[in-house]
């Protein structure tokens, strides 16, 4: 019993949250008889959240190292205008206009990046700025008016799913498919971490406990895959989330890259002196968010099929939050990307259910801020107690 | 006052398991211990830092039992402390965080005319001559120490507490420090003095208390019991530290590390000079030590060779294994072969909310990875042999550095540089803030090094230490190399004399 509670005191944080999310979408899923879990609003829920999700990745990285970045709501609606000039005003092919639409957004990146590694402004300062400076661009470019609509092709992006083998049955056979694609990979991930586990000689946990786990994710992932299957089964910008979580988490747990940022957020004359080259790290950590806030942009516009000149307002908050609640720490050094994403979804199926028990506007914002506060007030809580 | 079985425990740790102290009016009584021996605990129940039914045990003062619920509750009584970071404001003049929580004010509208004229008074009893108005973050750190001793005057302090207050402070400041609290004792203010340095304690302490793993050794009375520093040191460790420096025959060899001419000017001050014509070197398998008071450009030294990270206008010529090389940047430093254990572990060495494995592989990371992959595994590994190596006490290498104490952070720090295997290592202040125990350790790896046919070049301000432990000893002062004495030769008085031989 030791082990798995061990295990458990150590990510408190993150299977906390995990059963908060749980916990948020029965209390919903009650409160709303059923609606909340339905296929519909499920597929609903994920193409509602991505932009932020897309957002939260990139921001918990700004965030483990230190810093924040409060112009990537801007950021998203200058690059979502720029993406519709190219793609409705002059015809441009979507694929050429996204690549070019990413490469702004690094662009971007690069220029905040640059005040901040090199010229050391507070990254507070300097985004606050371009907070302004891009929204004031977005409504130049865009003369003060929207821009639609996008071509099929590009707003496939955030409406689109994967095409299914055949159009015959009401479940959506790929679907399941590749949840049980999913559950192989698990099962055999799991074995591989133990054989090399053997390999190299270390103390093995009892052998229930990899069982249990892989059986519990498989059983996660096989649900969901089954609720989704009912409607339309995979949406695209799920397959382009997944993809960017599970590079992000490799960066980040596997690479010198990652431990570099983590070591630069954790102390900085120590990360220097250690060899990092901190001022490169930290730019690149901002070229990196330019990007994704390009790509949010995208999904947005997409999603809305037309730019205008108020998206992605408040984005950044929603983001920020979602890192926080996932158990980043405002100080530097402490966060995960998995932990962002949780967050994200926290806030989003309470969003959601709350819209879905008919809460209004105001009433969910003065929610989603207790929300916050308690969760991080419970991450201190935690750690004053554990130290 | 004293104390009265006290028992204190953390989450998993008994830090003090029936301490008692007792200190008698108008002494000063010191208390003794390696690190992790509770000295700071003990002294945090009593100052109300942990609050009263946190512990067991009772503290009784002038005879009753108190209960403080805060470090106000003891301050009212005249229980000060003055923990070993300062705890001043550095952007506040003197006056100003002399009455910090404290204003001389009415109704919340601060009195300042009172302010100034009652500090110009407790700046004179500790001899300080700085105008109340001065900011704090101009002066030196032994006029810090000085500030905080007025700011525990102003308090009207029956019983003052100084948590290593000579740790940062040169030997005059030192010397200072300690004829002020003699000055206090005849004006019957207790001293309890937490301290490493044992001469101190020999010096101005009626008697003293020795805590070893969170209980109560003895209490000497200095006259009475004639305590020598190898009583405290075997009440402290509990075994007889016969000889402080291990035993080690120098293999020397060829030179293998080289500094000529090296200049430096400050970074901000554009015409100061603050390294002048630097020549030193280091042979194979060599124990250097580099001697000289505070402020004499060791640590200036260390830093601008290790990638040019301190200074402007570096110019001079480096030469590794008799080529030059040029070392622009940390990574060309690591890369050519240099190491640079840094004076202060805690702000510049580790990254303290990481663990004992991500520390140790921080600098070596390449070594670890595929194309940017690191394999975990074989960290783990690493990070095993290394605290088996350098005998780190630790449950597990996955245990957060902030949690270990200062030797065993040290190790873990020497262990990140040995692992980048660099042919020579600079250590600054490797032993400060660590335990005699853990001391005699950290001397048996640095001799390891040195067996190994690295070079190692050992900056402290420890004279003994440095006497000790190196086989060729220079001293600094001002920015300059003043003089070159080899082991046979060094005396404490002779590295002294050349070590204030100042221009001017």
């Amino acid at each position: 019993m030791g082990a798995i509670s061990e295990i458990f005191k150590r990510n408190i944080r993150q299977y906390g949250m995990i059963i908060a999310l749980i916990f948020i979408s029965v209390f919903f899923q009650i409160l709303t008889d059923g609606i909340l879990l339905k296929p519909l609003n499920v597929t609903n829920l994920i193409l509602q959240n991505s932009y932020i999700l897309v957002l939260a990745i990139g921001m918990v990285l700004v965030i483990i190292t230190g810093h924040i970045d409060l112009s990537v709501g801007s950021v998203a609606a200058f690059i979502g205008a720029l993406s519709a000039i190219m793609m409705v005003d002059m015809q441009m092919n979507p694929v050429l206009a996204v690549i070019l639409s990413l490469l702004m957004g690094a662009l971007v990146g690069a220029w905040q990046g640059f005040w901040v590694a090199y010229i050391k402004i507070p990254a507070f300062i300097v985004t606050l700025a371009g907070m302004l400076l891009f929204r004031g661009l977005t409504m130049i470019v865009l003369n003060g008016q929207s821009i639609a609509p996008f071509p099929k092709a590009f707003q496939k992006i955030s409406s689109g799913f994967i095409p299914d083998f055949s159009g015959e049955s009401s479940l959506n056979v790929l679907t399941l498919v590749a949840g049980i694609i999913l559950s192989v990979l698990i099962v055999y991930q799991e074995f591989r971490t133990r054989k090399t586990s053997v390999k190299y000689g270390f103390e093995l946990p009892p052998v229930w406990i990899p069982i249990a786990k892989a059986a519990a994710l498989v059983i996660v992932v096989n649900l969901f895959t089954f609720v989704l299957a009912q409607y339309n089964g995979i949406p695209n910008i799920l397959v382009i989330l997944l993809v960017l979580i599970a590079i992000y988490s490799f960066v980040m747990n596997n690479m010198t890259m990652g431990r570099h940022i983590y070591a630069l957020g954790g102390n900085e004359k120590a990360a220097s002196l250690s060899g990092v080259k901190t001022k490169r790290v930290t730019f690149w950590v901002f070229v990196n968010m330019g990007v994704l806030a390009a790509l949010s942009g995208l999904v947005f516009a997409a999603r809305l099929n037309s730019a205008t000149p108020k998206a992605g307002t408040n984005f950044e908050l929603d983001a920020i939050a979602a890192c926080f609640i996932g158990g980043a720490s405002a100080s530097g050094g402490i966060g995960t990307v998995v932990g962002a994403i949780i967050g994200g979804l926290v806030m989003g199926v309470m969003n959601n259910g709350m819209s879905l028990v008919g809460l209004g506007v105001d009433w969910q914002q003065g929610i989603k801020g207790l929300v916050l506060l308690l969760a991080v007030g419970f991450d201190i809580y935690n750690k004053s107690k554990t130290a | 006052m004293e104390m009265k079985s006290i028992t204190k425990t953390f989450p998993g740790v008994k830090a003090l398991s029936n301490v008692n102290l007792k200190v008698k009016a108008g002494e000063i009584h010191a208390l003794c211990g390696e690190n992790g021996a509770g000295k700071s605990t003990l002294m945090k129940v009593l100052s109300g830092v942990y609050p009263h039914g946190t512990y067991e045990g009772d503290i009784l003062f002038g005879g009753e039992v108190c209960q403080f619920k805060d470090i106000k509750d003891s301050e009212r009584l005249g229980i000060v402390i003055i923990h070993q970071e300062l705890a001043l404001i550095p952007y506040l003049s003197i006056s100003e965080n002399i009455f910090l929580g404290n204003e001389r004010a009415n109704r919340g509208v601060i009195n300042w005319s009172e302010t100034t004229v009652r500090t110009k008074e407790l700046l004179e009893t500790v001899g300080l001559q700085e105008s109340p108005l001065t900011r704090v973050s101009t002066i030196g750190v032994g006029k810090q120490q000085l500030v905080e001793i007025a700011k525990a005057l102003s308090k009207e302090v029956k019983l003052l507490i100084l948590d290593e207050p000579t740790a940062a402070l040169n030997e005059d400041d030192s010397e200072n420090l300690l004829t002020l609290i003699l000055e206090l004792k005849k004006r019957g203010i207790s001293s309890i003095i937490i301290s490493h340095k044992l001469n101190e304690i020999e010096k101005v302490a009626d008697s003293v208390t020795i805590l070893r793993d969170g209980q109560t050794i003895k209490t000497l009375d200095m006259k009475m019991d004639a305590v020598t520093e190898d009583v405290i040191i075997k009440g402290m460790v509990g075994r007889d530290l016969t000889n402080r420096y291990p035993e080690r025959t120098p293999e020397l060899g060829e030179t293998i590390f080289e500094i000529r001419n090296w200049e430096v000017y400050h970074p901000t001050q554009a015409d100061r000079k603050m390294l002048d014509q630097v020549n030193l070197h280091i042979r194979r398998g060599e124990v250097v030590g580099i001697a000289g008071l505070m402020g004499a450009g060791r640590t200036e030294l260390a830093m601008s060779v290790f990638g040019k990270s301190y200074g402007k206008r570096i110019s001079g010529q480096l030469y590794m294994h008799g080529r030059e090389v040029h070392l622009n940047n940390i990574n060309q430093a690591i890369e050519g072969g240099l190491a640079y254990v840094t004076e202060d572990r805690k702000q510049y060495g580790l990254i303290l909310i990481d663990d004992i494995k991500r520390n140790i592989s921080l600098s070596s990371l390449k070594k670890l990875s595929r194309r940017g992959v690191i394999n975990e595994n074989e960290e783990v590994l690493v990070a095993e042999e290394y605290r088996r190596k350098l005998n780190i006490k630790t449950p597990s290498i996955l245990q957060k550095t902030v949690n270990l104490s200062g030797g065993n952070q040290q190790k873990v720090v020497l262990s990140k540089w040995i692992y980048a295997q660099p042919d020579v290592l600079i250590l600054d202040e490797p032993t400060r803030g660590i335990d005699v125990g853990a001391k005699y350790e950290i001397y048996s790896i640095i001799n390891g090094l040195a067996a190994e046919g690295r070079g190692v070049l050992v900056i402290s301000s420890e004279l003994p230490e440095i006497i000790g432990m190196c086989d060729r000893i220079y001293t600094m002062c001002e920015g300059r190399i003043t003089g070159e004495v080899e082991r046979q030769d060094a005396t404490q008085e002779l590295l002294m004399k050349y070590m204030t031989r100042s221009r001017g």
